[in-house]
């Protein structure tokens, strides 16, 4: 049968958002179980959040319901019936649908095809006037707005966002499934997409379910709350009747100070700011696409202050780390670290301390496919105590390697705390715990980090910014990219604005005006 | 009992896949009207069923295991090769003609000499592939399939012209070696000593993969070069270095063929190791310690050939078939034993 039709029809009355129900869902990895006969209800037409820490098993939940893995026990009821969803086709007959927290689109291709593609049934030929004109019609009958004809490349983070809620609903989906929408998007463009959303389960036309850690989401739009804790219900509940730290307390399992607001300002800068570790002079580097992107750089970091990026994304953030990590090469221009010419090689990592936390460690940081011990290795394996023997050969000591990886574990709290585990097999907050313990393990003098708390819940977020300011204090000089202002306003000594591949405004973190951040961001400083 | 179930897990996908191989080449002549279970019977047969059998098999196994770590190796790296056939050509030439100028030494450092000449040889030949990927972005896979006919084609060349040894009319070959330069059998067995070298070769570099400080750069570069930048790994040195040591392993092989088996340079050399190494690796899942078991496997099927055809008429090419069925039932089952989507 044509979705087409589904999807036209999604308009009419009939067409509602589904109510859903899980009953006591176990799912075990192994010897782990990731939950523990777990039950939720989401109302129908209801925006419900889905709240845990890294790791609470939150992704595994709502995999659990798009039949991604099928549980071990328990089930779901979908509007009252029970179902077995053994496979993303019986979830996809139920019209449950699942918007990843990575893109799955295919950026060649034009909006339209990409919608077309999703569909996934073809003809042989496709008559493009009258699917174009079908496209308008169903866009019409949803509250986003987006050119059919734009190449997805070309689209920002937040249309993109959009684009695969489109797909979704194109396929008909009575129950949205969202896996940390906005850890992509600016705060703007997430207020904008959750706030559609949130008009579409007012219509009641739509069910949607969301995986968050930002409560200030959770208590804008939520409904209904779920909160779980390693793997088990912490609670549940309505968002109006469940404060912040109510939901904070759930979450941990212990009463917590949510931290909100600034810090630091600049009169506990008095200490002193050391000489120029980090100096870049008129750096040019394209995208992938082979565009310009940064385009005549000058930055200066020096040693005991965080200097921190903002801007909105797509203005070369992106391409200057990836330079400064040596994944890019520069077109032109100069990057000097302590004064030497700096090829990011791995011996002029070690001589001057450079480290690095990039986003998405699990595409830049880490080899997916190795075990937690040796991607903690990354950064040392063939140094003593981890390599030795004769000749320039080097045995690898793994036992040494699993060894450290124990401790950093523990130290860091990652789960599983299995060094043997794949590090692919980790929750998204616990790579970045992974990560984050490799690269503040050794004596740093030069930190890059770029939006170091995606993903996170508040008690890991808070974690990492003490230990960027422990850091910072104890010398170190540290390049902070981030798109969260507020992360930015509370860590920096210093901020830049970052506009159009330069640097379009510079100001003391105490004196920075946020409204004129606000206005270079936007690109209308002048 | 858990520790079973992992130790297996590996070669379930691949008992399937010989399993379906088997099935499909059964039918595929049932199909013609072959005895299909005889047929089947005549390759285990004709692979292991004797001591005769045994040593063709091992023969043919020798080189393999050597082709299949010119795939192996790179793999490591991330690198999908699949020229081993163009360096195991340029290898055998490189050996052959280095005896030419050594008349009258002793075997052993003509040996070594040629064992040389043909892992340098074989080893840039690969590591060209490699260079042109990591310096102009050219896909490894195809650059290195087409120097592998690009050798092919400077052997069967020089092998006709200039190298070619005038007394060898109708079948054109670089001068023989002289008898002193033959590589033996190995004491007890029909089986030439490429045999052990070919062995030694794969448990030397199953270590280096996994014990060295070589070997683990080389898997974080094939895990994912944006983290191995990110660590300050010479990348490109290091897919080069695998390169050129995988590409020297299918040299060599080329000059033990020359050395122990033909004697001279000739076209009946290129007998489709090279490609037949790719299958070895991919059902090793380019383990070198899978290698040397996967190698005795397809050496037995190319040995048994010869039983097929004398018993039930089989063409020659029948064997390449079940090898052929091999391979794409290895693909399928591998794919299916991967969870197609990332978590998140
Ligand atoms: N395929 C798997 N194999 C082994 N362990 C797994 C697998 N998938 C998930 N886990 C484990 O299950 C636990 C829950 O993971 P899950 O991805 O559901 O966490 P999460 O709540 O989504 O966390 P985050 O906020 O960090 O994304 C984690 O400890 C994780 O390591
Ligand atoms: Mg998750």
């Amino acid at each position: 049968m044509d979705p087409l039709t589904h999807s036209l029809t999604a308009a009419d009355l009939q067409h509602r958002g589904a109510a859903v129900e899980a009953f006591r869902v176990t799912k075990r990895f192994g010897a782990f179980t990731a939950l523990d006969a777990v039950s939720m209800k989401v109302e129908a037409g209801s925006f419900h959040c889905l709240l845990g820490e890294n790791g609470a098993g939150k992704s595994t939940l709502v995999k659990c319901l798009v039949g991604y893995h099928p549980p071990e026990e328990g089930g779901f009821m979908v509007d009252g019936r029970e179902h077995d969803i053994r496979s993303p086709r019986d979830a996809q007959r139920l019209r449950i649908g699942m918007v990843y927290q990575h893109f799955t689109l295919a950026p060649g291709m034009t909006v339209a095809e990409n919608l077309l593609l999703a569909r996934g049934d073809l003809p042989l030929r496709i008559d493009w006037r009258h699917e174009k004109a079908a496209l308008a019609a169903f866009l019409d009958s949803t509250p986003f707005r987006l050119d059919l004809n734009a190449l997805v490349a070309d689209l920002a983070a937040g249309e993109k966002q959009k684009l695969e809620i489109l797909k979704q609903l194109y396929l008909g989906q009575r129950l949205l499934i969202l896996d940390e929408p906005t850890s992509v998007l600016t705060p703007g463009e997430a207020d904008e997409v959750l706030g559609l959303l949130h008009g579409m389960t007012r219509d009641g036309r739509l069910t949607v379910l969301m995986i968050s850690h930002k409560f200030r989401e959770v208590s804008a739009y939520g409904d209904g709350v779920t909160i779980l804790r390693r793997g088990k219900l912490a609670g549940s509940g309505r968002v109006g009747e469940l404060s912040t730290a109510e939901m904070a307390e759930m979450m941990v399992g212990s009463s917590v100070a949510v931290s909100s607001g600034r810090r630091r300002c600049a009169a506990d800068q008095t200490q002193a700011i050391g000489e120029i570790r980090l100096d870049v002079e008129g750096l040019h580097a394209d995208n992938d696409r082979g565009t310009p992107s940064v385009r005549g750089l000058d930055l200066s970091v020096r040693a005991g202050e965080i200097v921190g990026v903002a801007g909105v994304a797509g203005n070369g953030q992106k391409e200057l780390v990836e330079v400064l990590l040596g994944q890019r090469q520069a077109s032109a221009g100069q990057v000097r670290v302590a004064g030497e010419d700096y090829q990011a090689s791995r011996a002029q990592m070690r001589r001057h301390g450079v480290f690095s936390l990039p986003e998405e460690p699990l595409r830049n940081a880490c080899v997916p496919a190795m075990s937690v011990a040796e991607n903690m290795g990354l950064r040392d394996f063939d140094i003593a105590p981890y390599a030795g023997g004769w000749l320039s050969l080097g045995f690898l000591r793994r036992r040494a390697l699993s060894r450290r990886a124990k401790a950093l574990i523990e130290a860091f709290g990652v789960r599983p705390d299995d060094p043997a585990t794949a590090i692919e097999n980790l929750s998204g907050g616990n790579v970045q715990r992974a990560v984050l313990a490799r690269e503040l393990s050794g004596p740093v003098k030069l930190l890059v980090v770029a939006n170091p708390v995606f993903g996170l819940d508040f008690a890991a977020t808070e974690a990492i910014h003490r230990r960027l300011d422990q850091a910072r204090n104890e010398g170190a000089a540290i390049l902070l990219v981030s798109e969260d202002l507020d992360e930015l306003l509370e860590l920096s000594d210093r901020i830049v604005v970052m506009s159009e591949g330069v640097i379009a405004y510079e100001a003391l973190a105490g004196q920075a005006d946020v409204a004129a951040i606000g206005r270079y961001m936007a690109g209308h400083g002048h | 009992m858990n520790a079973v179930r992992s130790l297996a897990a590996p070669f379930l996908p691949f008992s399937a896949a010989v399993l379906a191989a088997a099935l499909l080449f059964a039918l595929f002549l049932a199909a013609q009207g072959f005895p299909a279970l005889e047929a089947l019977e005549l390759v285990v047969e004709g692979a292991y069923g004797s001591s005769f059998a045994w040593q063709n098999t091992l023969s043919r196994a020798a080189p393999l295991m050597l082709t299949a770590l010119c795939v192996a190796l790179p793999a490591r790296a991330g690198l999908v090769i699949i020229g081993g056939e163009g360096a195991l050509a340029v290898g055998a030439l490189a050996a052959a003609v280095v005896p030419a100028a050594c008349a009258g030494w002793p075997a052993l450092p003509v040996h070594l000499l040629m064992a040389a000449a043909g892992f340098i040889a074989g080893g840039a030949w690969i590591a060209l592939s490699a260079w042109l990927r990591h310096a102009r972005g050219i896909n490894e896979t195809i650059s290195s399939l087409l120097l592998a006919y690009i050798g092919i084609a400077l052997f069967n060349f020089l092998v006709e012209g200039v190298l070619r040894d005038p007394a060898s009319l109708n079948k054109p070959s670089t001068t023989p070696l002289a008898e002193s330069f033959l590589i033996g059998a190995m004491p007890g067995m029909e089986v030439h000593w490429g045999l052990f070298w070919g062995v030694l070769i794969c448990l030397v570099m199953g270590f280096v993969v996994r014990q060295t400080v070589f070997g683990f750069a080389v898997g974080v570069v094939g895990g994912n070069p944006r983290a191995a930048m990110m660590a300050g790994l010479p990348v490109g040195g290091l897919i080069l270095a695998a390169c050129f040591l995988g590409g020297g392993a299918a040299g060599l092989a080329g000059m033990l063929e020359v050395a122990a088996v033909h004697g001279s340079a000739n076209a009946a050399l290129l007998a489709g190791y090279g490609y037949a190494g790719i299958l070895v690796s991919f059902a090793a899942r380019h383990n070198p310690l899978g290698i040397i078991a996967c190698a005795i496997l397809v050496g037995g099927i190319g040995a048994s050939g010869s039983l097929l055809q004398r018993r039930i008429d089989l063409p020659d090419a029948a064997t390449l078939v079940l090898q052929g069925g091999l391979f794409v039932a290895l693909l399928a089952f591998e794919t299916l034993n991967r969870k197609g989507v990332r978590r998140v």
